[in-house]
């Protein structure tokens, strides 16, 4: 494979999870990848050993990816162990060979949880996610009711911390990295997106109860590990989690309407 | 005998939605219910269209071929979103909205759906603040505005770098309340491979599931088609890497005419391409004109580094060539320039295949902490790509397809010219002429899906009351499923040396190189001839592995790729016929002595609109006239 602007190039020993399907059983495949440019992503080195393996009639390795550019979070694989690589505040597709040394070894492996059954090879099932915005990730608000935007002021230190919340991109690295596989963190991500803004307190406490215990019905428990945060792509902060358990128990309270005062 | 007909309503232009509104049929709120629709594809577009079906009443199948409607490549839009709201109070209306937007297009789109689009602006911002969308905001907490490639007035509303983001987010959760109150029933990895059309009308889809392999027939009174733009056709593009064309190709195929697919716009500031096994090309935002000046070296083949090049010796060339403009000239105008500088044998980079977007002089005016706060994300972003710091060493970028304006012909009511079959988006043609304006996407899509399809569907849904849809057992069905299966799995059969990979890159290469950022006569006619060979030795030769029955991305690629090169040579073909330089299209025969693409509104201000003839027959092209009552057409200056 041809010419790269600074040629320089790595030689790498691969294991990746191969699986053929959610019943199947896998195992790793051990593979010599040399010639790797440094300027290629991680995801181009997985391109560029899929040729390989093309070429020698082996089936490619299905791995899940999109818009490669840390935003649609599609991709996303445990590598040596890492959710999304070791690079911080880094998805997958971001992430670029120039941070391997020639002669690494890196295992590289799908997000193992419970809650996301592997499909194929490096892809998993995320829909559980879903789930939990049905539950409840949303404002009502049908089209053509509002409003003219500027009758809802909100104070710009409470949309940024919206847009903070909100930034999560639904990748699933912290529900792979926590030993629990909770998934605690994505859930307070968009709980404190809507329950901040003034738009979201018509819906809050039940929005609150909904999600949490849809996300309880899909994924394992939070014990304050914080392994999320540091695999998050996003760097979503670990506050949004107790600002999440502090509604979650005003949500209990038997008035509702004298939890928001 | 296909006529087009647009369908523009009556009456003066400010009043022609409105009009029109009120003479459309209605379908009464408790008979909604008795309606079924098929929207595929769940970005802005679709996903806003699917809520807001859903919330009227109509039973809403929705698909998409990823994991999760909130991946669309809508997601990625970083800059914002305009509305003609005036909050700063500088001048902007709807009508200057729609003026800048015509004339931004280059006089190549219908007046009337464009002056619609400025309307339901206003309305875009309301709906998407009330959904919580955490638009940036003043201190008094009223939403902030920007202005953005190059428009006069502040109207863009943004979210960040995360517009997309943010607004799909925002359409997604309305679509997830609806999947939870029963009104949509989401269909998440099903790619559809056709739709099916029955007595001239559209029936239904076929779809694969991408995780068994099993064809299915879905069938409903109308089907929606918001399933995005064709700028992979290049390969290497701005777009996702799933970004395909085949449900528009598709639906061309059973009847829908295709508009201007010769359109495209190439964006200026892209990371330039750094290797062979590059995959995609990344934006960085437009925004980065503001305070960076562009520049390349005078002399010819400089091996100097930027620091190297002294003052005097640098060629702001968009500065001196745009004085009042500048760096903030239009996408074509940028895009082009680079091209011309580099092929000339100034580029800067390892390959010399870039320009300077250099921000030494802002950092000194302001300081690094000022640019940092306003670029920081970018600048790191590109940090990551390259390796290279921007705040200490120029960046570099070069033009790369992003976004196309051609697409799927609809009418006033978004209705392509199959009954029925609506498309909405980047897929259709409709709003942006030739040249697409900084932050308009997302307008659309979201005009499109929340305020236009859910008042037109209602005139070809009300006389169909009770009428029962087409059932899934009926002979088009099992055809079209029988058909698509064969297609499917016959890949798997060629057995040949080359990946689909391989294909698509080498089609990428020929589109670029002759239908790219300039065409001309000679060059196209070589992509006429080398486009068909091309797809004859990818059909017998393509090496596809792995079963048909479960999940195969190589698979689900070759039919892509497939549908892009029969699409590839349309588009090659509109190119060529259309002899006149506009917005995104430039015919190197027509321009002024000063190198500017040169309109012919005599012989040229129509749609072309292409009809499928069947694989081995030229298509045939249907003119839809452009009359300009509203807006004076000149050739545009930024000097
Ligand atoms: C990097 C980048 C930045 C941008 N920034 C801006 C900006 O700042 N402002 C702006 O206004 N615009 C911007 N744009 C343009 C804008 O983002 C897009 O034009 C717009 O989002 C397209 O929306 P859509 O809903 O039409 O299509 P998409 O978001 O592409 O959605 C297509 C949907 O269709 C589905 N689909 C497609 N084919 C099939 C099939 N065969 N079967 C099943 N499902 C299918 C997909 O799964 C997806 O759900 C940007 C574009 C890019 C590439
Ligand atoms: S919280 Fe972070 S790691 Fe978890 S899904 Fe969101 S972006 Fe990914
Ligand atoms: S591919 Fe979209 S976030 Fe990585």
């Amino acid at each position: 494979m041809g010419s790269t602007a600074n040629g320089k190039t790595l030689n790498l020993k691969l294991r990746i999870w191969r699986q053929d399907g959610p019943a199947a059983v896998g195992s790793f495949l051990d593979i010599d990848a040399d010639r790797i440019p440094v300027d290629a992503s991680f995801l181009e080195m997985l391109d560029l050993i899929n040729e390989r393996l093309i070429e020698d009639g082996v089936e490619p390795i299905t791995f899940p990816h999109d818009c490669r550019e840390g935003i649609c979070g599609t991709c996303g694989v445990m590598i040596n162990g890492q959710a999304h690589g070791p690079e911080k505040a880094t998805a997958t597709c971001q992430l670029h060979m120039r941070k391997f040394n020639d002669g690494d070894q890196i295992v590289i492996e799908p997000w193992r949880a419970a809650a996301f059954p592997v499909l194929k090879d490096l892809m998993v099932d995320r829909r559980a996610f879903d789930r939990i915005i049905e539950a409840g990730g949303y404002i009502s608000a049908p089209t053509g009711t509002p409003q003219d935007a500027n009758e809802i002021p909100v104070p710009k230190e409470v949309a940024d911390t919206a847009m903070d919340a909100a930034a999560c991109i639904g990748c699933g690295a912290c529900v792979a990295a926590c030993p629990n596989s909770a998934a605690q963190l994505f859930t307070a991500a968009k709980l404190a997106h809507l329950n901040v803004l003034p738009q979201g307190q018509p819906e809050r406490w039940k929005r609150t109860e909904a999600m949490v215990e849809t996300m309880e019905d899909f994924f394992g428990s939070c014990t304050n590990h914080g392994e999320c945060h540091e695999a998050c792509p996003k760097e979503i902060s670990l506050d949004f989690i107790a600002f999440m358990n502090r509604d979650y128990i005003k949500s209990k309270t038997k008035n509702r309407s004298l939890a928001s005062q | 005998m296909v006529v087009l007909d647009a369908k523009i309503p009556y009456g003066p232009i400010a009043e022609k939605w409105d009009n029109h509104k009120f003479s459309v049929k209605l379908v009464n709120p408790a008979n909604k219910r008795r309606f079924d629709v098929i929207v595929v594809g769940t970005g802005l577009a679709g996903a806003s269209a699917a809520a807001s079906l859903a919330e009227l009443g109509y039973n809403v199948k929705a698909f998409t071929f990823h994991d999760s409607p909130r991946r669309a490549h809508s997601i990625a839009a970083q800059g914002g979103i305009n509305a003609a709201k005036n909050y700063r109070n500088d001048g902007d209306s709807v009508y200057r909205l729609f003026y800048d937007t015509v004339k931004g297009g280059d006089y190549r789109s219908r007046e009337a759906n464009v002056y619609r689009l400025a309307q339901v602006s206003l309305n875009i911002i309301d709906q998407c603040a009330a959904q919580g969308v955490p638009f940036a905001r003043e201190y008094g907490g009223l939403l902030a505005n920007r202005s953005f490639g190059g428009a006069q007035v502040s109207r863009t509303f943004y979210a960040r770098g995360q517009t997309g983001q943010q607004l799909l987010l925002g359409a997604y959760q309305a679509l997830a309340a609806q999947v939870k109150a029963g009104k949509v029933t989401l269909y998440n990895r099903s790619d559809m491979l056709d739709v099916v059309v029955k007595d001239g009308e559209a029936c239904g889809i076929i779809t694969r599931d991408m995780l068994t392999g099993e064809v299915h027939a879905h069938s409903a009174h109308a089907v929606v088609l918001a399933t995005g733009g064709y700028g992979n056709v290049y390969y290497l593009s701005t777009n996702a890497m799933a970004c395909n064309v085949t449900a528009a190709w598709r639906a061309h195929r059973k009847g829908a005419l295709f508009a201007n697919p010769c359109y495209t716009q190439i964006h200026p500031t892209c990371i330039p391409v750094s290797d062979e096994f590059q995959s995609k090309l990344t934006l960085m935002s437009e925004s980065l004109r503001n305070d960076g000046r562009i520049w390349v070296p005078r002399q010819f083949d400089d091996a100097r580094s930027a620091a190297e090049i002294p003052e005097s010796e640098r060629y702001y060339y968009l500065e001196e060539k745009y004085p009042s403009f500048g760096n903030l000239v239009p996408r074509d105008v940028a895009s082009r320039n680079a091209k011309t500088v580099v092929d000339e044998g100034r580029g800067v980079g390892p390959l010399k295949n870039g320009v300077y977007l250099d921000f030494a002089a802002s950092i000194a005016r302001d300081g690094v902490d000022a640019v940092r706060e306003r670029y920081g994300n970018l600048f790191d972003m590109y940090e990551r790509i390259t390796g290279e710091d921007p705040y200490k060493l120029p960046m570099r970028i070069y033009p790369a397809t992003h976004y196309t304006m051609g697409g799927l012909w609809v009418d006033y009511n978004l209705m392509t010219t199959v009954p029925g079959l609506y498309c909405l988006g980047e897929a259709n043609f409709s709003d942006h002429g030739a040249n697409r304006l900084g932050a308009s996407a997302l307008m659309q899509g979201l005009a499109d899906g929340y305020f236009v399809l859910p008042y037109t569907i209602g005139d070809h849904l009300a006389p169909k009351l009770g009428d029962a849809t087409v059932p899934t057992t009926d002979p088009v069905f099992s055809e079209a499923l029988r058909e698509v299966d064969q297609r499917t799995r016959s890949w798997t059969q060629v057995k040949g040396t080359h990946s689909v990979e391989h294909y698509h890159r080498e089609l990428g290469k020929i589109v670029w190189e002759y239908c790219g950022m300039a065409r001309n006569e000679t060059g196209l006619n070589k992509a006429l001839t080398e486009i068909p060979a091309l797809r004859e030795e990818f059909r017998k030769n393509v090496k596809v592995l792995g079963s048909p029955d479960g999940v195969n991305q190589q698979l689900e690629k070759v039919n892509r790729v497939d549908d892009f090169m029969e699409f590839a040579e349309l588009k090659v073909r509109d190119a060529l016929h259309r002899a006149e330089s506009c917005g995104g299209h430039f015919r190197e025969e027509s321009q002024t002595p000063e190198g500017e693409a040169l309109r012919d509104d005599e012989n040229f201000a129509y749609v072309a609109a292409w009809e499928w003839q069947g694989p081995d027959t030229d298509p045939v092209l249907h003119k839809e006239d452009l009359a300009f009552e509203n807006v004076q057409l000149t050739q545009r200056s930024y000097k």
